[in-house]
């Protein structure tokens, strides 16, 4: 038999929870959840939020956030049930036996210290090397990890490097001590596509270099498909399939694991464009105030009636900015936007209340998009109000209504958005934007933060929604996948320029510029190996932030 | 020019601006009382003529803003005029008193804010068990108790009955630094006491606020102890609204001692503006209203900058 690190057996995880108006309850978040991880291997969490994925990958140091306890069970690690250790032996085991790599290092790395200081600190806490053996190892995993400089790049502060290189720099963080078991969160969730192909590249070199054992836990399960040599699928807290990955990622036996292999399988017919756009951005060039250099430069794009413009590229590439521009509440330099005809004021103060009512947005973050303390009624009916000026009765069979149409029944108008669940939250602000009766929604990053299955479910009701109401959407987005399931056509953004546009079939056929090839090769593919097909073949690097 | 340096001088330079308006609010507040100078330097005894008369010889007959610019370039160059009451030259009469005060200050600040702040860590440490039930009610209990009452107290025990300390703050030149310092414990036990609180709870809620932060989970996860969390990980990114209580209590030591320099006849700047302002000695009591503003104000600058300071942000730009 291998060498088991880690073996877990009946693991149960509780939590207590606060209704509102109720006495405190306790909720079972795992339950009879049983894995090992051999030593050197890496065996891959995969899940929806809510799965408890992160919550399990916890317990590998007997740590709970919040108010979470493991509560059944058995964690042994090295032969040694970490169950019963008191708070000294925890601290030897955390940052010594067992690292773990946040989802956010930009949140995770203290912003008042250097990184190399930060880099250490458990190394030499727990006394496993002197200061000078401890940096010289970060500078080895620095280069290691392809950071740029590893001589000098512990010296910056967390605020003084890119996104990408900080997550990588968490890693160095966990893998200095030599730890026997790293945890990693989500390491590249928060990174644009193109950056975490670079960052799982380096950190699946790291771990074969270092000869480390892992957990890596992540929704995505292209991605985890790539590291890791088992894979455990979990939904609502409990095992639903757990196999080597070839087995899961190509003979998988529970439906749900087959749905998820099968996400992102949405398609959609490109309409042809009609005579007269809905709306026309033309030669647009913009700057935040007190800017050194322009977000946008003559941008030209157009949007057809009840059609679909994908708006793609990575963070700070100028997307979000466009429908800043277009909404009104940034003004351009210079260029104009048309709608319907008409050339829409600059400033959103100068617009009409029926150019206001034709153009709505959709946001992100769904979450903080809804006033918490008003109820689904209040924030349906608003637009409702404010827009045709309906009340009592009537106002309330139109919400209705808007709540048929986005699928949320009976049941739902008197809620508040804190109990909702995410995508049902994102239906809401759908229903929202609807009720303007609008000719064009702006879609910023509206599947951004949802799970997968969730997010395929928002696409199809768009798409619905769009045959039926023939409203005209500019979907922003960062991800390829995405693009392909609900676009007609598509504007590829690099640095503030729109560098590739057309219709779909016509940005996505060959031949690719640089820049496009770069981003299509990114989209994880649920492909062994694929990792590294791409890095090897790719034409032009990631600009590593 | 390096961006903290650009911030740094903007700061002195609305601190100056500051000050300028609070002096000439002060000039303006002692001139709109009822009556001048000349009507309470004669009293009873004032006729029309006398009172023209004195009028001329002290140049109240200038226009205010004359007065004003005189006075403020006086004060700029140390002359901050002549008492009416004695007729000494208040500059030199105060600078023993402020020296006394900020003598004051100075030793009940070195005592309460490292206390504070020590307490405040251990507060955070045991938050919700009992040490930091213990010291949050000790000290609120000590700040709800006026400071006249929490004097007497101690005088009455420490000085009085168990003779530890002298109750009466009576320092003189030529005495040693340790006579010194015996003969003010008492005043700065009381002062201690009464902002101790203020700074302790402020470092608390600071230090909470971050240690809900992601990296204080990172170092929890790195095995470090408790209290090497609060102090490395926590401390730093708390130190700006620390230091910005801890210079508005310092202020109030300098500023705000009036009572407990009473209770204890200490001969500083609170006694000595009382005295005055009872009098209605004018020019002294705009001579203190200048010096306080310049502390209140010069302190807040002090706290302005440590929080730029503290922020790896602007210490080191992109």
């Amino acid at each position: 038999m291998a060498d088991i690190l880690l073996d877990v057996t009946g693991l149960k995880i509780e939590a207590t929870a606060y209704p509102p108006g109720e006495p405190p309850q306790d909720i079972t978040i795992v339950e009879d959840v049983s894995f090992q991880v051999e030593k050197g291997k890496v065996l891959g969490l995969i899940g929806e939020s809510g799965a408890g994925k992160s919550t399990i990958g916890l317990s590998a140091m007997a740590y709970g956030r919040g108010g979470v306890r493991i509560t059944g069970g058995v964690i042994n690690i090295n032969g040694r049930d970490i169950r019963v250790e008191g708070t000294g032996g925890l601290r030897k085991l955390r940052g010594a036996e067992v690292t773990y790599v946040a989802q956010s290092a930009a949140a995770a790395f203290n912003p008042a210290k250097r990184l190399m200081e930060q880099i250490v600190e458990a190394t030499l806490a727990h006394g496993r090397h002197s200061r000078k053996e401890a940096e010289s190892r970060a500078v080895e995993l620095f280069g290691k990890l392809g950071l740029p400089e590893p001589e000098t790049f512990g010296s910056r502060f967390p605020h003084q490097v890119s996104g990408g290189q900080l997550q990588r720099a968490m890693t160095a963080l966990a893998l200095c001590p030599e730890p026997d078991l790293v945890v990693f969160d989500e390491p590249t969730t928060a990174l644009d596509v193109t950056t975490q192909i670079d960052v799982l590249a380096a950190i699946k070199e790291a771990i074969r270099d270092t000869g480390v054992a892992a957990l890596y836990i992540t929704h995505d399960l292209a991605v985890v498909a790539q590291v890791s040599d088992h894979i455990m699928v979990l939904r609502h807290g409990k095992m639903v399939e757990y196999g080597d990955t070839d087995q899961i990622i190509n003979r998988p036996a529970m439906d749900y694991t087959q749905a998820l292999v099968s996400v992102r399988s949405t398609d959609h017919e490109e309409k042809t464009p009609s005579p007269q756009p809905i709306l026309t951005v033309e030669g647009v060039t913009a700057r935040y105030k007190n800017a050194p250099a322009d977000v946008l430069r003559n941008v030209n794009v157009e949007i057809h009636p009840g059609q679909t413009l994908a708006v793609v590229g990575e963070s700070g590439s100028g997307k979000s900015t466009l429908a800043r521009v277009i909404t009104g509440l940034l003004p351009p330099s210079a260029g104009k936007t048309v709608f319907d005809g008409r050339t829409l004021p600059p400033s959103l103060p100068e617009r009409t209340k029926e150019e206001l009512r034709e153009l709505q947005m959709i946001y992100q973050m769904a979450d903080v998009a809804m006033n918490p303390r008003q109820t689904i009624r209040t924030i349906i009916g608003r637009p409702l109000e404010f827009y045709f000026g309906l009340r009592g009765a009537e106002k309330t069979r139109r919400i209705q209504e808007l709540l048929d149409e986005i699928e949320l029944g009976d049941g739902y108008i008197d809620r508040y958005p804190a109990e909702l669940s995410g995508g049902q939250k994102q239906r809401v602000c759908i229903a929202r934007a609807l009720a303007a009766k609008p000719k064009l929604i702006i879609c910023d990053e509206v599947t951004s933060a949802l799970d997968p299955l969730v997010a395929d479910g928002i696409l199809k009701l768009l798409l619905d929604l769009q045959k039926r109401e023939d409203v005209a959407y500019l979907f922003i987005t960062h991800d390829l996948a995405t693009v392909k399931a609900i676009a007609d056509s598509i504007a590829v953004m690099f640095q503030g320029e729109v560098v590739r546009y057309g219709p779909k079939s016509q940005v996505l056929s060959p031949p690719f510029d640089d820049y496009t090839d770069l981003l299509l090769s990114s989209v994880p593919e649920m492909r062994l190996g694929w990792l590294e097909d791409v890095i090897e073949n790719r034409k032009m690097e990631s600009a590593g932030n | 020019m390096h961006p903290i340096l650009k911030l740094v001088a903007q700061r002195v330079a609305l601190s100056l601006l500051l000050l300028s308006a609070a002096s000439a609010l002060i000039f303006i507040g002692t001139n709109i009382l009822p009556g001048d100078v000349a009507q309470s330097i004669l009293g009873q005894s004032a006729t029309p003529e006398a009172l023209a008369n004195l009028r001329r010889v002290l140049g109240l007959n200038e226009p205010a803003i004359t007065r004003y610019f005189d006075w403020l370039f006086g004060a700029l160059q140390g002359d901050l005029g002549t008492a009416q009451t004695n007729g000494r030259d208040i500059a030199e009469s105060l600078s023993k008193r402020l020296t006394n005060t900020l003598f004051l200050a100075f030793w009940a600040a070195i005592v309460s804010v490292p206390l504070a702040i020590l307490l405040g860590l251990l507060a955070v440490r045991y938050k919700d068990r009992w040490p930091d039930k213990l010291i949050s009610g000790a000290t609120l209990a000590s700040i709800s108790i006026p400071e006249f009452l929490i004097g007497y107290v101690l005088m009455f025990y420490l000085g009085v009955q168990l003779r530890w300390f002298p109750s009466v703050a009576a320092i003189r030149d030529g005495m040693s630094l340790g006579d010194k310092l015996e003969v003010i414990a008492l005043p700065v036990m009381v002062l201690t006491l009464v902002v101790l609180a203020h700074m302790m709870r402020m470092t608390r809620a600071a230090i909470l606020n971050v240690m809900q932060s992601a990296y204080i989970e990172t170092a929890e996860l790195k095995g470090l102890s408790g209290l090497q969390i609060i102090w490395r990980h926590a401390f730093p990114n708390a130190i700006a609204p620390i230091v910005n209580v801890v210079m508005l209590n310092l202020a109030y030591l300098v500023v705000g001692v009036v009572v407990v320099e009473v209770v204890f006849i200490y001969p500083g700047m609170g006694q000595y503006l009382v005295d005055h302002v009872s009098k209605r000695d004018i020019p002294v009591v705009q001579a203190c209203g200048l010096i306080f503003a310049a502390v209140y104000i010069g302190l807040n600058l002090i706290a302005d900058l440590v929080s730029i300071l503290a922020n790896p942000r602007l210490r080191h730009p992109k």
